[in-house]
C-alpha cells in the first residue's frame, strides 16, 4: 500500500439510527482508508446493515455527520450515493429475475446497450466475473447472480464497495474466486467495505475490522493479527457459547422414508425433483446442504404435508413404513411429525396472534383443546413452559408473535415444536437470523433430541452449522439429491463441489 | 358484400376502443398497479369527447378532451394509492363508480344526439383489393392504435423506459434500492393508462357509434382489465384479444342479420364470453402465467 496521505476516504462521526424505540444505531464513528478491505463485523441484529444503507442513501442517519473524502455528505438516495462514487451489493440481490443480465446494469449505467455488453464481458474477463449479458436473472445460479451485482457496481467506477454477507449464500468454492476478485480491486484502488459474521472470513481477507454490538461499535481491530476469541468476545459481548452435548448417532429403525419421489412444483424459477431416494432414521441428524432454490421449498412442502401427492404415488413419502404422501399436513402431525418453516412469519406463527394462540395452532392434541373448546389455561402453561426453556424474551404468552424479534421468534416456534415430542422433525434453516448464544441453544436442543431417539431432518444453507450437529449429509441440486456423505468422512470442499454439480459429473464420468 | 367481408371490415374499428383501453391498462399493471377505474374512465372519456365534439365539430379536440379526462380520473385514483398507499381494488372500484356516474351526469342533455365520425382513408390499389379491401379502409385512429401496440411492444423490450416500468412492477424494493423513482413511475403509468381508456372512450363515442347514450361503453373496460390478466400481461397476445373480441361483436351483427331464432340478448353477450373462455384457455398455463405475471401487481409501495 502506498502509505502516506493517511486521509480517509469515508468517515462516520457519531452516526444514529432509531426506527421507534429500536435503535439501530447509536452514535457510530467509522473511518475508511483509501485502498483497503474494512471489514463490519457483528451478528445478525446488530446495526450492520442499517449502517450500510446509510452510507448508500437508502436511509438516512438521525444524527451524526458522513465524510466524503474530507467533505461533508448526507447522500439522500442511492443515486447520490453513486455519484460520490460509492456502490453496494445488497445481501438479497437488487435484481429483477425476468430482464437479462444487460438490462438490468442498463438499469443503473448509462450507455449503449451494445457496449454495455462489451463492458460486461472485459470487466467479467479481468475480475474472474464472467457471466452471460443476454441470460435471463432466474436461470442464473446464485454465484452468478452476486457477479452481476458486482459488475453492476464496477460499471460506475465506484472508489468504494460495500458488500452486505457476500458468502452466505456461496458455496466453499466460490467464496475463494470472490475473494480474489475483492483483492484485486483493492489493488487496483478500490476501498472495500466487507459486512459478515464469519470470522475465518474476515480473518483471511481484511486488513482492518470495526466491530459493531447491539448498535455500537465495541471494538476495532487489525483481524491478521486478531485471534478468533478477542475477536468473537468483542461481537458477542461474551465467550463463545459452550459446546455441543456429547453423544453419537445411535441409528435406529427408518422414520421417514421418501423413495423415487418426483414432483414438477409450481414456481417456474425452480427446478423439478427427480428420483429422490432419501431415509431418515430413530437418533440420527441427517442434513440437506445447498443453495436454496434448487428444489428445496418444494421438497420440505412435500415431506410436511403442505403439498400432497395423489392417492397412486402415496407411498414415496412413507413415516413409520405407512404411506403419507396423500395425507395433508394436519394428518402427518398426529402421525408424529413436526416441522419448522423457513419462514417464521405468516407459515410458522401468525403475527397477529398471541403466542399462546400461536402454541394452540399445532399443539392443540396435547391437552390444549376439551370437547371442542380451548382451555386457555392449558394453552397459557403450555406457552410459559416454552418461553421458559427456550429462553425466549418476550413479556408472557400474550405478547404477539409479530412483536417478537426474529430470532426470540425461530427460539419459540423450535421449543413448541419440540415440545411436541415428534417422532420426526422437520428443520428449515434452524438458525437462520438468530444471535450466536440463541443458535447454540437451538443447535444443542437438536443434538439432545437426537439423542433421545428423534429422527430429525434439515434443510440449510449454513455448511459449518450442518457439519455441526448432523450425522450424514446430502446436497440439493438442480433438483437431484446426492449420495449419502457421512459427516465425520466428508468435507466443505466435497460439499461444495456437489453444490456447484462438479462432483456430480466426475460421477458420471467414472460410472 | 359478403358477411365475410363484412366481419373483416368491421373488426379493428370495433376493436379499437378495448384495444386503447388494455394498453393503457396493460402498462399500469406492469407497473404494479391494478386500476379497476377503467370502465369508468372510458366512459367519462366518451363523454367528454362527445360533448366536445358536438359543439366544435372537430375531432382532434374531441380526442385531446377525452385523453384529458380519463388522465385527470386516473390522478384521482393516484393519490390516495401512491401518496396513502390505499388499497387498489377498493380506490380502482371507486374511482369507476365516481366516473361512470360524471359520464352520465355530463352526457345527460346529449342523450341520442349524433355527431359526425371522421372519415375512412382509402389507400390506393390496397382499398380496391376483393375480399380485404374493406379490412384495409380505416380511419386514421385505428391505424394509430395498432401502432401503439407494436410501439408498447417494443417500448417493453428493447428501450430503458421499459425495461424501469417492469422493475418498477417485479420489485418495488429492489427497483428504490438502485435508485429508480418507483412512484414517480407509477403515476406517470397511471396517467397514461387514464389518458388511453379515455382515448377508448372518445373513439367509442365519436367514431365507432357516433351517438351518445349513457352506458354505451358496455362494460368494454372490463373487457380491457380482463383482457391484461389473460393476455399474461404480453402485448401481442392483448391486442390480438382485442382484435378477437373486435370480430366476434361484429360477427354477432351478422348473426342477427340472418335472422336465426337465438335472443338477441344472449347473441350480444357472446363476444363477452368469447373472448373470456379463449384467453382463459391461453393463460391456463400455469407456469408461462407465473414466468410473466408482474409480481408485485395491487401491492402499495413506501416507507
Amino acid at each position: 500500500m502506498a502509505g502516506g496521505d493517511a486521509h480517509p476516504l469515508l468517515r462516520l462521526e457519531g452516526v444514529s439510527k432509531s426506527y421507534g424505540p429500536v435503535h439501530a444505531n447509536r452514535s457510530v464513528d467509522l473511518a475508511v482508508m483509501p485502498r483497503s478491505i474494512h471489514a463490519i463485523l457483528g451478528e445478525n441484529g446488530a446495526g450492520k446493515s442499517t449502517l450500510m444503507k446509510m452510507i448508500y442513501g437508502v436511509e438516512t442517519p438521525d444524527r451524526g455527520r458522513i465524510h466524503w473524502d474530507g467533505a461533508p455528505v448526507a447522500p439522500a438516495s442511492p443515486a447520490e450515493a453513486r455519484a460520490l462514487g460509492i456502490g453496494m451489493v445488497f445481501q438479497h440481490f437488487s435484481l429483477f429475475d425476468t430482464l437479462t443480465v444487460l438490462e438490468n446494469v442498463a438499469l443503473v449505467v448509462p450507455g449503449k446497450p451494445r457496449a454495455l455488453a462489451a463492458r460486461i464481458r472485459d470487466l467479467g474477463r479481468d475480475y474472474g466475473l464472467e457471466v452471460n449479458p443476454d441470460a435471463r436473472v432466474h436461470a442464473l445460479s446464485v454465484g452468478e447472480r452476486q457477479r452481476v451485482e458486482i459488475l453492476r457496481c464496477l460499471m460506475l467506477d465506484p472508489k468504494l464497495l460495500i458488500l452486505d454477507e457476500p458468502t452466505a449464500v456461496l458455496p466453499p468454492q466460490m467464496v475463494a474466486r470472490l475473494f480474489d476478485t475483492l483483492r484485486a480491486l483493492r489493488d487496483r484502488g478500490v476501498s472495500i467495505l466487507f459486512i459478515s459474521h464469519k470470522l475465518d472470513e474476515i480473518r483471511a481477507l481484511c486488513d482492518t475490522a470495526t466491530i459493531l454490538r447491539d448498535g455500537v461499535v465495541t471494538g476495532r481491530a487489525d483481524p491478521r493479527v486478531t485471534d478468533t476469541r478477542t475477536l468473537a468476545t468483542m461481537m458477542i459481548g461474551r465467550e463463545m457459547p459452550s459446546p455441543l452435548p456429547a453423544g453419537t448417532a445411535k441409528p435406529g429403525e427408518v422414520r421417514l422414508a421418501l423413495s423415487a419421489l418426483d414432483w414438477t412444483g409450481p414456481d417456474p424459477f425452480a427446478p423439478p425433483l427427480e428420483g429422490i431416494e432419501l431415509a431418515v432414521r430413530a437418533g440420527e441428524i441427517v442434513g440437506i446442504a445447498g443453495i436454496s432454490g434448487n428444489g428445496q421449498a418444494d421438497l420440505a412442502a412435500l415431506v410436511s404435508g403442505e403439498q400432497v401427492l395423489p392417492q397412486a404415488r402415496s407411498g414415496a413419502v412413507a413415516l413409520d413404513g405407512a404411506a403419507i404422501g396423500h395425507l395433508g399436513a394436519e394428518a402427518r402431525r398426529k402421525r408424529g411429525l413436526a416441522f419448522v418453516p423457513e419462514e417464521r412469519l405468516g407459515r410458522g406463527a401468525i403475527p397477529e396472534m398471541a403466542l399462546w394462540q400461536n402454541a394452540v395452532l399445532t399443539a392443540h392434541d396435547r391437552g390444549l383443546v376439551r370437547r371442542g373448546m380451548i382451555d386457555r389455561d392449558a394453552a397459557t402453561r403450555f406457552t410459559e413452559t416454552c418461553i421458559a426453556d427456550f429462553d425466549v424474551r418476550t413479556p408472557g404468552p400474550h405478547a404477539e408473535a409479530g412483536a417478537l424479534s426474529g430470532g426470540n421468534l425461530q427460539k419459540f416456534v423450535m421449543g413448541r415444536e419440540i415440545m411436541l415430542a415428534p417422532r420426526v422433525l422437520l428443520v428449515q434453516q434452524p438458525t437462520w437470523g438468530v444471535d450466536v448464544a440463541a443458535a447454540a441453544a437451538i443447535r444443542r436442543r437438536l443434538v439432545e433430541m437426537r439423542n433421545a431417539g428423534c429422527a430429525i431432518l434439515v434443510i440449510s444453507e449454513e455448511i459449518e452449522e450442518l457439519f455441526e450437529i448432523c450425522d450424514r449429509l446430502h446436497v440439493l441440486r438442480a433438483g437431484r439429491l446426492s449420495p449419502s456423505l457421512a459427516t465425520p468422512s466428508t468435507s466443505a470442499e466435497e460439499i461444495g463441489e456437489w453444490m456447484i454439480g462438479a462432483a456430480e459429473d466426475r460421477h458420471a464420468h467414472a460410472v | 358484400m359478403s358477411p365475410l367481408e363484412f366481419i373483416l371490415a368491421g373488426t379493428l374499428a370495433a376493436a379499437t376502443p378495448l384495444l386503447l383501453a388494455a394498453l393503457g391498462e396493460l402498462v399500469v399493471e406492469r407497473s404494479g398497479v391494478l386500476n379497476l377505474g377503467v370502465e369508468g374512465m372510458m366512459a367519462l372519456g366518451a363523454a367528454v369527447a362527445f360533448i366536445v365534439s358536438y359543439h366544435t365539430g372537430g375531432h382532434a379536440l374531441a380526442f385531446v378532451a377525452g385523453a384529458l379526462a380519463g388522465m385527470g380520473a386516473a390522478l384521482i385514483f393516484a393519490v390516495p394509492v401512491l401518496m396513502f398507499r390505499a388499497n387498489q381494488v377498493a380506490a380502482g372500484l371507486a374511482l369507476g363508480i365516481l366516473a361512470g356516474g360524471l359520464s352520465a351526469l355530463f352526457g345527460r342533455p346529449y342523450e341520442s344526439l349524433t355527431v359526425r365520425a371522421i372519415p375512412k382513408i382509402e389507400i390506393p390499389l390496397l382499398s380496391d383489393l376483393p375480399i380485404l379491401g374493406g379490412m384495409l379502409t380505416q380511419d386514421g385512429v385505428v391505424w394509430a392504435s395498432l401502432a401503439m401496440a407494436a410501439l408498447m411492444a417494443w417500448a417493453f423490450r428493447s428501450t430503458r423506459l421499459g425495461w424501469r416500468i417492469r422493475a418498477v412492477g417485479e420489485n418495488p424494493a429492489a427497483a428504490h434500492a438502485i435508485g429508480t423513482p418507483v412512484l414517480a413511475i407509477r403515476a406517470a403509468c397511471i396517467a397514461f393508462g387514464g389518458a388511453l381508456a379515455g382515448l377508448g372512450g372518445a373513439y367509442a363515442a365519436t367514431v365507432y357509434t357516433p351517438l351518445w347514450a349513457d352506458g354505451m361503453i358496455a362494460g368494454r373496460g372490463w373487457i380491457a382489465v380482463a383482457l391484461v390478466v389473460f393476455g399474461t400481461w404480453q402485448t401481442g397476445r392483448v391486442a390480438m384479444g382485442a382484435i378477437l373480441f373486435g370480430a366476434l361483436s361484429i360477427g354477432e351483427l351478422v348473426v342477427q342479420a340472418t335472422g336465426i331464432a337465438i335472443p338477441s340478448q344472449a347473441l350480444a353477450a357472446l363476444p363477452y364470453l368469447a373472448t373470456i373462455v379463449v384467453l382463459a384457455l391461453i393463460s391456463s398455463n400455469r407456469a408461462r402465467m407465473r414466468l410473466n405475471s408482474v409480481a408485485s401487481l395491487g401491492e402499495p409501495f413506501g416507507r
